[in-house]
């Protein structure tokens, strides 16, 4: 955080002045193939925002990124870098799947608690091993978590083969989840009240990725624990000398997160799929750190930057579909130029802002 | 149904007149084809490259266009289902079994729509479920392996150790036990996410650590991974066996024969029952008997094929044709006899 400049700045029109270069240069790789720029950015903002069925799948996306990006966020605050969210979503959805296997005779009201403890659990105690390492044995936890990530997807293998494939099925992968254990989908709640939706799989695990997001919020700026946490990731000699654990910080950091991570199966393996899948992540756990790096580790942030990503996933699929010569290579390479834009190149564009505000100090002391 | 290539003129024929019949007919009837490739992407070289192969065989023959998509995401896989029923397209196609779950949702929700899955049954009425004896078509690239092995030491690179891939080893290995008792199968997986169908470097990797271990013939069924397989194959000077394409062409002298899963085959009649109103739904198996799977001899490997290595191998598909050799499927009990 640059003292040099307001807050609101700092927040937002970095932000935008970023992403406005971002599909600058998206939008240049789109000519280079012959095609036309601005059908590309319209088709991908109507794609993602032009219909109840478009806002639907985009915040569908959304949720997912949220959980991660959180997990990824929370983790950022005391100086840890957890890549290891795709293998603690894993074991999250392994949870999930096994508390709703069990419970799916009863009532989701009962699926849903039980669920997100088990993810909760199974999450945290996935992200506890390198914390843990981390904490007594000082090994990094980039290293230590993204090895877990194959271990995870090794474990999540195993189990879909040889334990809890449907017998004589070809697919890995579990039984659907009976009735029980379906969620409430968007827009059948959202039909209760009288309001017209398309069908997505957009459903309960949304709002409860918004009071995630505010419960990192309380966590970070108005607890014991937040406090401590943001002083051990700014100087852990000065939080050593205050009395905090580093141990303890680092293991309790890791445990949020990993759990934080896990909480992303809700949406994606009892929300949408009902079942559990090879692959279901697919990949949320990397964006997370994008989502994370873009929104500042602010929730607030985190829940914007996942909605912008939740529109290229969206978006980048409508895409797909009206402009066939835009291969979904294409749009992997329009993600990409957003992320570095907006994480890797940030600097490039704060320099000349901070410049631009600081030959007026007397307005933006305001 | 027989599905051979000698049936291509008399399509073509009937196209003309399917075409005619077709014009006014309704919806349900009117050909607009798409088809959905899975994770691999439509130039795996394999198995999606095949589809796309069908697809356009189809669009060259009849002029008719046919729109596809390549997925990003498991996520996708419902969304574009429904998105190509939604626009009119008929028949819908999609390759892998990944799709079994997702086709169970869309098909009940567009009864006038067309649908084939192919690699995986699902029992509704306007699927078209195609699925392959791969383990038939296995079988028969293990007797060739066997012969041409001097070490007696063989090898396998799957892509992911899921059931489908353990059908593939199991007909290879019966086929390989059957023709040399003393020979050894050396079996590795690629890795465990769908990274695996696309990783050519780890393909490589692992055909060179079962090449150090005296493997000379080694057949992969990993998709685009299989592509390193062949690469390390032919850098070794040993043999390679292609899967799903016809691959004989990618190193020839170093790809000892390609099994062949005619995807392609699939994916165009399907297309052309369709335009013929010939449309049927059901389970259709596709085996040695169908010409469904086989082994490749081409000009880039006829050189490779002895006289008595052709002759094992037709007198094996000859006998399992006639139920003299019963090949066990792997995946109708999760066990294999032979490992």
């Amino acid at each position: 955080m640059s003292p040099a400049l307001p807050r609101w700045a700092d927040l937002a029109l970095i932000p935008a002045l970023n992403l406005a270069l971002a599909f600058l240069a998206a939008g240049l790789v789109v000519v280079f193939i012959g095609e036309d720029p601005v059908q590309a950015v319209s088709v991908l903002i109507r794609g993602s925002l032009g219909s109840s069925y478009a806002i639907g799948f985009t915040l569908f996306y959304a949720t997912t990124f949220v959980f991660t990006g959180l997990a990824v966020a929370i983790a950022f605050h005391a100086g840890l870098f957890n890549i290891g969210g795709e293998g603690q979503a894993i074991l999250g959805g392994i949870g999930v799947a096994l508390a709703a296997l069990w419970l799916d005779t009863t009532h989701w009201l009962v699926v849903l608690p039980a669920a997100i403890v088990a993810a909760a659990l199974f999450g945290a105690a996935w992200a506890a091993i390198p914390g843990i390492l981390a904490a007594t044995r000082g090994s990094h936890v980039v290293i230590t978590t993204i090895m877990f990530n194959f271990i995870a997807s090794a474990l999540l293998v195993y189990l879909l083969v040889n334990v809890l494939r449907v017998p004589g099925a070809m697919s890995p992968e579990t039984r659907r989840f009976a009735e029980g254990a379906h969620l409430p989908f968007m827009h059948t709640m959202l039909g209760h009240l009288g309001i017209g939706m398309a069908r997505t799989p957009m459903n309960i695990a949304s709002l409860l990725a918004l009071l995630a997001a505010l419960g990192t919020w309380v966590l970070i700026w108005r607890t014991r624990l937040g406090y401590e946490i943001r002083a051990f990731g700014h100087s852990e000699p000065a939080a050593v000398y205050a009395g905090i654990s580093p141990v303890r910080i680092i293991v309790v950091v890791m445990l949020i997160s990993g759990a934080m991570a896990a909480c992303m199966a809700l949406n994606v393996v009892l929300g949408y799929q009902q079942r559990l899948v090879l692959e279901f992540t697919a990949g949320a756990g990397f964006v997370g750190i994008a989502v994370a790096l873009m929104g500042r580790s602010h929730p607030f942030g985190v829940v914007l930057a996942a909605i912008l990503f939740g529109m290229l996933y969206q978006g980048g699929a409508e895409l797909a579909f009206e402009m066939p010569a835009i291969s979904r290579d294409m749009i992997v390479v329009i993600q990409a130029l957003v992320i570095l834009f907006t994480g890797a190149l940030e600097r490039m564009v704060r320099g000349p802002v901070e410049r631009l505000f600081a030959r007026r100090p007397a307005r933006a002391a305001t | 149904m027989k599905w051979t290539a000698a049936n291509g003129p008399r399509r073509a024929g009937a196209a003309v007149l399917g075409l005619a019949l077709t014009a006014g007919a309704a919806n349900a009837d009117e050909i607009n084809p798409a088809v959905i490739y899975d994770l691999g992407g439509k130039f795996d070289r394999s198995f999606n490259q095949a589809s796309h192969t069908g697809a356009e065989r189809f669009r060259e023959e009849t002029g008719i266009a046919y729109r596809d998509f390549e997925l990003q995401s498991d996520a996708q896989r419902e969304q574009a289902l429904r998105r190509f029923a939604e626009q009119g397209h008929n028949p819908v196609i999609v390759t892998g079994f990944a799709y079994g779950s997702a086709m169970e949702e869309i098909a009940p929700d567009f009864p006038d729509t067309n649908f084939v899955i192919i690699d995986m049954v699902v029992d509704l009425p306007n699927v078209r479920s195609v699925v392959f004896n791969e383990h038939e078509g296995s079988y028969l690239v293990g007797v060739l392996g066997a012969m041409a092995s001097e070490t007696g030491t063989l090898g396998f690179v799957g892509g992911m150790d899921i059931p489908l891939i353990r059908k593939f080893a199991c007909g290879y290995v019966q086929g390989v036990m059957a023709t040399n008792p003393d020979a050894t199968v050396l079996q590795n997986m690629t890795g465990t996410t769908g990274a695996a169908w696309n990783d050519p470097v780890r393909g490589g990797e692992l055909a060179r650590a079962q090449i150090d271990q005296g493997a000379d013939v080694i057949y992969h069924a990993a998709g685009g991974t299989g592509v390193g397989v062949l690469q390390a194959a032919a850098d070794a000077d040993v043999y390679g066996i292609g899967v799903d394409s016809n691959q004989n062409y990618m190193h020839p002298g170093n790809v000892l024969t390609s099994m062949l899963k005619r995807v392609d085959v699939a994916v165009y009649d399907a297309m052309m029952d369709v335009k013929e109103g010939e449309w049927t739904t059901g389970v259709v198996v596709l085996g040695l008997a169908e010409d469904g799977v086989g082994w490749a001899l081409d000009e880039h490997n006829e050189d490779l094929i002895t006289a008595e290595m052709r002759e094992a191998v037709e007198e094996a598909e000859r006998r399992i044709i006639a139920g003299e050799i019963e090949v066990h499927d792997y995946t109708t009990d999760g066990t294999c006899p032979v490992q």
